[in-house]
């Protein structure tokens, strides 16, 4: 098995713990966490499939792209925290699945 | 609490799984990429770099975008935050000796790595991106320790830095067309003086977002933490 495919392959494996994670867990922090995995798992199958070049040598054009989307990736993260957090001081809940206006939360 | 499994997000993430796996099998276990493409034209962009070169001059649209983006969850985040008279309360309770002087002296070598990241990238490992979170893990690390921002650092100077990177590199992009050029089409003869400019101005509003993507969202709210 050459390398690229352990690396692309693991790849894939964590992008579909963070789909799990995203779709499966309440709690809106651990959603936000799967979908931060899911982008780890992208970048690592990118790089993968990037060292397939004969003669060793990466090509760059998906390192950068990694690079790229590691920034966009923080931001997505940092966005999603920062609704969470204002929809639980706003609510009281950390989860979508109960509604606001019943129960009784403040 | 523990969750259990649950069948339908399951079956979705395997096939998820299997489909992406199978695609890469699939794939031709060479192919050379543009690696050789890319090595020629860094030479004659005079950026040996190749990763920088790609980033800035290659694909400029994907590095303009990535700062729009960035820029865009920044503002998201800064006008999500809780109203500063709820969550006026200092980051840390006790920062420690130790923390607030070893910040103090590391901050000023954080700055100087910043600055070398930055030159070097045109040559080596290094860049805009890598400066940037470097500069804003400074900016971290000093709240954190307790270190308000200076006064002469308004909060105005703030969004100056903020939108300098994204504001120039719109500016740089857009002025080849006045000469009618096509978009982010840089001159040779300046093209290693603008993109160094470009790169220390990215720095350093990526440096500032990502401190303020930081700051913004860690304030200790009214509830303390989760429950």
């Amino acid at each position: 098995m050459s390398t690229y495919l352990i690396y692309s392959l693991g790849g894939a494996v964590i992008f579909a713990i963070g789909l799990y994670a995203l779709l499966a867990r309440r709690h809106l922090v651990h959603k936000v966490i799967g979908a931060n995995l899911m982008g780890s798992g992208t970048f690592l199958v990118l790089i993968g499939l990037g060292n397939r070049a004969p003669g060793g040598t990466p090509d760059p054009v998906p390192q950068a792209m990694v690079l790229t989307g590691i920034v966009v990736t923080v931001a997505l993260t940092a966005l999603g925290l920062a609704i969470t957090k204002r929809y639980f001081s706003a609510t009281g809940l950390d989860d979508l699945d109960t509604d606001p206006r019943e129960g009784d939360h403040p | 609490m523990r969750d259990r499994l649950k069948i339908m997000p399951l079956l979705a993430s395997l096939a998820a799984l299997g489909i992406i796996a199978t695609t890469i099998i699939g794939l031709p276990s060479t192919a050379p990429g543009l690696s050789a493409q890319m090595n020629a034209n860094a030479e004659t962009i005079g950026i040996k770099n190749v990763v920088t070169a790609v980033l800035l001059d290659f694909r400029g649209y994907d590095t303009l975008l990535e700062i729009s983006v960035l820029m865009l969850a920044t503002v998201a985040v800064l006008s999500l935050r809780v109203p500063p008279s709820e969550s006026r309360r200092r980051l840390t309770g006790e920062s420690g000796l130790l923390l607030g002087s070893l910040t103090r002296l590391l901050a000023p070598f954080m700055i100087v790595i910043a600055g070398f990241l930055v030159w070097v990238g045109s040559s080596g490992p290094g860049g805009a991106f890598q400066a940037g979170a470097v500069l804003g893990a400074g900016g971290i690390l000093l709240a954190l320790a307790g270190y308000d921002r200076p006064a002469w650092v308004r909060q105005s100077l703030i969004r100056v830095a903020l939108t300098i990177g994204l504001l120039a590199f719109i500016a740089i992009a857009l002025l080849p067309i006045l000469n009618g050029g096509t978009l982010l089409e840089y001159p040779d003869s300046a093209r290693k003086t603008l993109l160094l400019l470009l790169e220390g101005l990215l720095t350093l509003s990526i440096g500032a977002s990502l401190a303020s993507l930081f700051l913004a969202s860690a304030s200790r709210g009214q509830d303390g933490g989760g429950r």
